[in-house]
């Protein structure tokens, strides 16, 4: 909401600056956006008219010029300026005026001609960016009267950022009516008196959904003069609005919806066949609109109808086939009202956002309908002429209750944190124009106004209360409350803990937008059926993304093109995927390592990192639990270079080396993991257990096995073959090469036998380890002697 | 008796020009081994009346103490100095750089989120999450925004189907944690939300902060107290300004956003506001008896005034070079 302050301050004037006003509006909730000046500091600058214009004898270019100031004697000033013609009014700089960039005037002589002022272009004075030659005035400005005032442009821009609860101040009339309450300075409405009819032509009226619009006023005005020029005042205050004028009648009805609030429409009544009706759009009945554009219409949406068809819609915008041109003769003013209800969401489902459907979706004052009409019938016969007729006013179903809501004192008191009086509080009512009564020392009955749409419960009054009371004058309290400590699951591993693990492990986590595309999804994740957005930003970002993968790869890539040799990245988040007709979001942490295994430094050969080093910051993550790893193809990995990632048996992630197919130029392999949170963020409370007090024996398993065997199977093996007392297996060697045949490979393991309570003697060892050699050989490994 | 020191003073020469331990160990056994000098002396005691006897043993035994003393002190400078030499042939450049894994670094996103969760636990919220793809009715509806409610088309919603979209805020946590809860209770949940938009100052994917704080007795002046609290924690600095603006969110009533000074001017941090009834009812919960306050806060916007991050983008591009400038 954009207007001229001038124009507020003839409503209301408080004895505040425009910055004092400003803060005050932006601290009760009418936040100030924006507050410019009409334009730039300059002084000195008149109306002149240009009487005579003679070549300058030196300079092709030049002109001198005889101008009127409105003074005895004329002005000469030498002008360059191609537009310059007598008998245009344009506005001169005198001498000793300072105009923008303190480009200060003085008397000159310009090619041995003197010259006593300048004649100025709108760049020149800062009111446009661009000009092509001398600003020229309307024809009857008064010539020597000052720009400033005859312009009015010692006027500021306010922009409000209006909140969709205050429909009540997208009017002049509004924002007064809050300013006066924040100051208590008076209000001076413009005054609007019931126009007397000469003629009593009616259109007929016929409202069939009166729920939708319980009141719609309508005027027949008849030889109006639409080529009317719209008064400089009017055109200004619209412009200081933002907005256009297109003719008289149209600059009209914009002005009182500028003013009261309340949009209006004029319909050109020799283009309409028989009465208007309001009502419900037949599915599939078109319209085409002002802005030219076709739309097709259901029962969801309202329109005002002729007998024939559908003129505009209503509350939102007018049709082409049925508005005012400069040729219309006799207009139908419409002020209406329509619900709420009915008009919200309507104008963005065609791609529209119109200054009536603001207005009607947030709620128009039912009570200033009628004199809204009256108001632009006043104005539309002093400018355009015509005569009036009659005007109807159709009232049919239920305006918008304003039940009386009771507001308590104490209540005040406990959702502030201070108590007010009641004496206060109802100056405050007061001041906000509510309507009330006392119910004993404690109460009050408020009837909210006709123009207020966000007063229905207490806490709605009780909001209005502090916003005037001032949200500055509550104070900052620290609550008390019961002091008890938060639970704290020992057997959950807060993630910072689990992020801090990888940190730990020379990982740099990022955060990537959570999106991801239709191609991406396919080829790197296996996902045909991503998640898509209806309203993506753009086709790259048009799924969620079902992995982690591609922002890491992403992100890799980008760090690699600015020349990091080694990037070791992890991200956690969410990710997404269909089930049926739900979407599962599960959370996830997904690393990727890239170059050196180390750093390169001075003590350690530059190996680069490989599926192995990753492995062990997985198994560090999930540390003390143990994983297991199976052999299995993901789309993105190197197929003999990936893995499935098991705790306890459920499949918990992914990791392997990329596929060279998406190393592209890549010139190293990149390892990548990817597992979900729950599983990680499960731990176990420790538990005691004896420690042995017997020194553990170790005992050294050799085999020779082949090369398709993988180890795991073979741990495993060993680990089902109840052999007593073992507590620990680990492969500590692996070789293949001399010695070993083709299609082989030596395996040793490294058994620790131990009881908690003796020590063991030869034969209990020996009887476990045949155990574990039986369960070897049945995997065909053989011990190597 | 002249022999005998004539003895001791030739061990005692010979033990300190000597200088290996092995050495060492074959001249004491010159003097003290079983064919030593001193042991002869000793043996030939027998030799010896009764009266001289016990004065020649006392006196060779003196002479012995002192050679084993000697001796040891010996043997003792020649460790100390193989010691010494081993030390020092042993000693590193000290200088050079440690050797193995580096580490690497948090999110400064993240280093908000954890800082801010830890300034709210402090005062007893628990912390709570909630879903990304968010039913329609517990984005909007349940928080009083109804269907074509105008602050819908304030969201820029990004839709999955009709029922579904991207939560555009975290505020639906609340929802879904009084479904669950009964007051009083204090939450806090920080997460992943969407917007249609994407510009220098905005991102499509962002992070915010909800705290929700519903019992008996709360209020305004303590949602005040609570956020100032909160920020001036925060930043470190007692003084900060903090201020509160009326303004409108369907689901707070009174509502207002939240500004701190910063450069001179004001900043918006975020919204907040008393937890509107209508949100009460919808979890049924008595909103005569119990009061409740919410607050949501950007979480970019606080990251970026705490370490001067001037370009929102920066978050979302992973450049190493920025990242570790928080590490």
């Amino acid at each position: 909401m954009k207007f001229s302050e001038n124009w507020l301050r003839t409503w209301a004037n408080p004895d505040l600056a425009s910055d004092e006003l400003s803060h005050l509006l932006t601290m009760a909730g009418l936040e100030v956006e924006a507050l410019e000046n009409v334009a730039p500091e300059f002084n000195s600058v008149v109306v002149a008219e240009v009487l005579s214009v003679e070549k300058h004898p030196d300079a092709d270019r030049l002109n001198v010029c005889q101008v009127n100031v409105g003074e005895a004697a004329p002005l000469t000033i030498v002008c360059g300026a191609a537009n310059v013609q007598a008998g245009i009014k344009v506005p001169c700089a005198r001498i000793g005026a300072v105009l923008p960039n303190d480009f200060r005037i003085k008397q000159a002589k310009v090619r041995g001609m003197d010259s006593f002022g300048m004649l100025c272009s709108s760049k020149e004075l800062g009111i446009t960016e661009e000009s092509d030659g001398l600003w020229i005035l309307p024809e009857d400005a008064p010539a020597g009267s000052s720009l400033r005032d005859y312009l009015d442009l010692d006027d500021k821009l306010i922009t409000l950022k209006l909140t969709p609860n205050r429909s009540d101040c997208s009017g002049i009339a509004g924002i007064a009516r809050e300013v006066s309450a924040l100051t208590g300075c008076a209000i001076d409405p413009v005054p609007v008196a019931e126009i007397p009819a000469a003629l009593s032509d009616k259109i007929t009226i016929r409202i069939e959904d009166s729920s939708a619009c319980p009141l719609y006023c309508g005027r027949l005005i008849k030889g109006v003069n639409a080529q009317a020029m719209t008064p400089a005042w009017m055109r200004r205050r619209l412009e200081r609005s933002g907005l256009r004028t297109i003719n008289a009648i149209v600059d009209i009805t914009n002005y009182v919806m500028m003013e009261l609030g309340q949009p209006m429409h004029a319909f050109d009544a020799d283009r309409l066949s028989g009465g208007i009706s309001v009502r419900r759009a037949a599915n599939g009945e078109k319209l085409t609109l002002l802005n030219e554009q076709t739309v097709v219409l259901d029962e969801q949406v309202l329109v005002i109808a002729d007998d024939s068809q559908a003129l505009a819609l209503a509350g939102i915008m007018g049709g082409l086939g049925s508005g005012v041109e400069l040729s219309t003769r006799n207009v139908f003013l419409e002020a209406a009202f329509f619900n709420p209800d009915s008009i919200a969401g309507r104008a963005r489902r065609f791609g529209l956002a119109t200054d009536s459907s603001f207005r009607f979706e947030r709620g128009v004052d039912f009570a200033a309908t009628r004199r809204c009409l009256e108001r632009a019938t006043q104005l539309l016969v002093e400018i355009c002429g015509g005569t009036v007729c009659e005007a109807s006013e159709i009232r049919e179903g239920d305006l918008p209750a304003r039940e009386p809501i009771a507001l308590r004192v104490s209540r005040v008191a406990r959702v502030l944190g201070i108590a007010l009086e009641t004496e206060k509080i109802a100056g405050l009512l007061k001041r906000l124009q509510l309507e009330f009564t006392s119910q004993g020392d404690d109460a009050f009955s408020v009837t909210p106004p006709s123009f207020r749409y966000d007063i229905s419960i207490e806490a709605d009054l009780i909001e209005e209360v502090a916003r005037l009371y001032g949200y500055e004058h509550i104070p900052a309290l620290p609550p008390m409350a019961e002091l008890t400590m938060l639970p704290d699951n020992e057997g959950e591993r807060p993630l910072s803990g689990i992020r801090q693990r990888l940190v730990l492990r020379d990982y740099q986590e990022i955060v990537s937008l959570a999106f991801s595309d239709e191609g991406t999804e396919r080829d790197l994740c296996g996902n045909r059926d991503p998640v898509a957005l209806q309203n993506p930003i753009a086709s790259n970002l048009s799924t969620m993304r079902s992995s982690l993968i591609g922002g890491l790869l992403s992100a890799l890539r980008f760090n690699l093109n600015r020349r990091q040799p080694r990037v070791r990245l992890f991200e956690t988040g969410a990710c997404f995927a269909k089930s049926g007709d739900k979407y599962v979001q599960t959370q996830r942490i997904s690393g990727i390592a890239y170059g050196s295994r180390l750093q390169e430094q001075w003590g350690e050969s530059a190996t680069q990192v490989d599926f192995f080093d990753v492995k062990a910051d997985v198994e560090a993550l999930f540390a003390p639990a143990s994983l297991s790893f199976a052999a299995a193809s993901h789309p993105a990995l190197h197929p003999g270079r990936s893995a499935e990632i098991f705790l306890d048996g459920k499949s918990a992630g992914w990791m392997g080396e990329l596929h060279p197919n998406w190393q592209g130029d890549m010139p190293e392999a990149c390892i990548w993991f990817e597992v979900e949170l729950d599983p990680l963020m499960r731990t176990r409370v420790p538990r005691f257990a004896e420690i042995a007090k017997s020194l553990p024996v170790r005992r050294d398993l050799a085999v020779l096995v082949d090369d398709q065997i993988a180890t795991q199977e073979l741990i495993d093996a060993m680990n089902d073959a109840s052999a007593p007392y073992v507590h620990e297996i680990a492969l500590f060697d692996l070789y293949r090469g001399n010695g070993v045949p083709q299609g082989k490979k030596s395996l040793a393991f490294r058994v620790s036998l131990q009881d908690t309570q003796k020590t063991l003697n030869d034969a209990e060892i020996e009887q476990s380890i045949a155990k574990l050699v039986n369960a070897l050989n049945r995997k065909g490994a053989q011990l190597r002697v | 008796m002249d022999e005998l020191q004539q003895i001791l003073d030739q061990a005692l020469a010979q033990f300190s020009s000597i200088n290996d331990e092995d050495q060492l160990e074959q001249v004491k056994a010159k003097y003290l081994g079983r064919e030593g000098s001193l042991t002869a002396l000793l043996k030939g005691l027998g030799k010896l009346s009764a009266d001289e006897r016990p004065k020649a043993g006392a006196r060779i035994n003196q002479v012995k103490q002192s050679m084993e003393t000697a001796l040891q002190e010996r043997r003792d400078e020649l460790n100390r100095a193989k010691m010494e030499a081993r030390l020092s042939a042993e000693s590193l450049d000290v200088t050079l750089p440690g050797r193995g894994m580096g580490s690497g670094g948090l999110h400064p996103v993240t280093l908000t989120l954890e800082r801010i969760e830890k300034l709210f636990h402090s005062l007893g919220f628990a912390t709570t999450s909630g879903p990304e793809i968010e039913h329609d009715f517990y984005n909007f509806t349940a928080l009083n925004i109804p269907e074509n409610h105008p602050a819908r088309a304030m969201h820029d919603t990004f839709y999955i189907d009709p029922a579904h979209v991207l939560r555009t805020h975290t505020s639906p946590v609340q929802v879904h944690y009084m479904e669950e809860h009964k007051p009083p209770l204090k939450i806090i949940s920080a997460g992943r939300v969407y917007r249609v938009d994407s510009d220098a100052t905005h991102s499509p994917m962002f992070h915010q902060v909800e705290g929700l704080w519903v019992d008996e007795e709360v209020s305004f002046a303590n949602l005040k107290g609570v956020v100032q609290d909160f920020l001036q924690r925060f930043f470190e600095q007692d003084d900060l300004k903090v201020r509160f603006r009326p303004s409108f969110f369907p689901f707070t009533e009174p509502s207002a956003e939240m500004d701190m000074s910063w450069r001179g001017g004001w900043l918006e941090i975020g919204g907040c506001g008393m937890v509107h009834p209508n949100v009460l009812k919808h979890v049924n919960i008595d909103s005569e008896k119990y009061l409740g306050f919410a607050f949501g806060l950007g979480v970019e916007r606080l990251a970026m005034l705490r370490y001067g991050v001037n370009d929102l983008r920066q978050f979302f591009e992973s450049d190493l070079r920025f990242l570790r400038q928080f590490n």
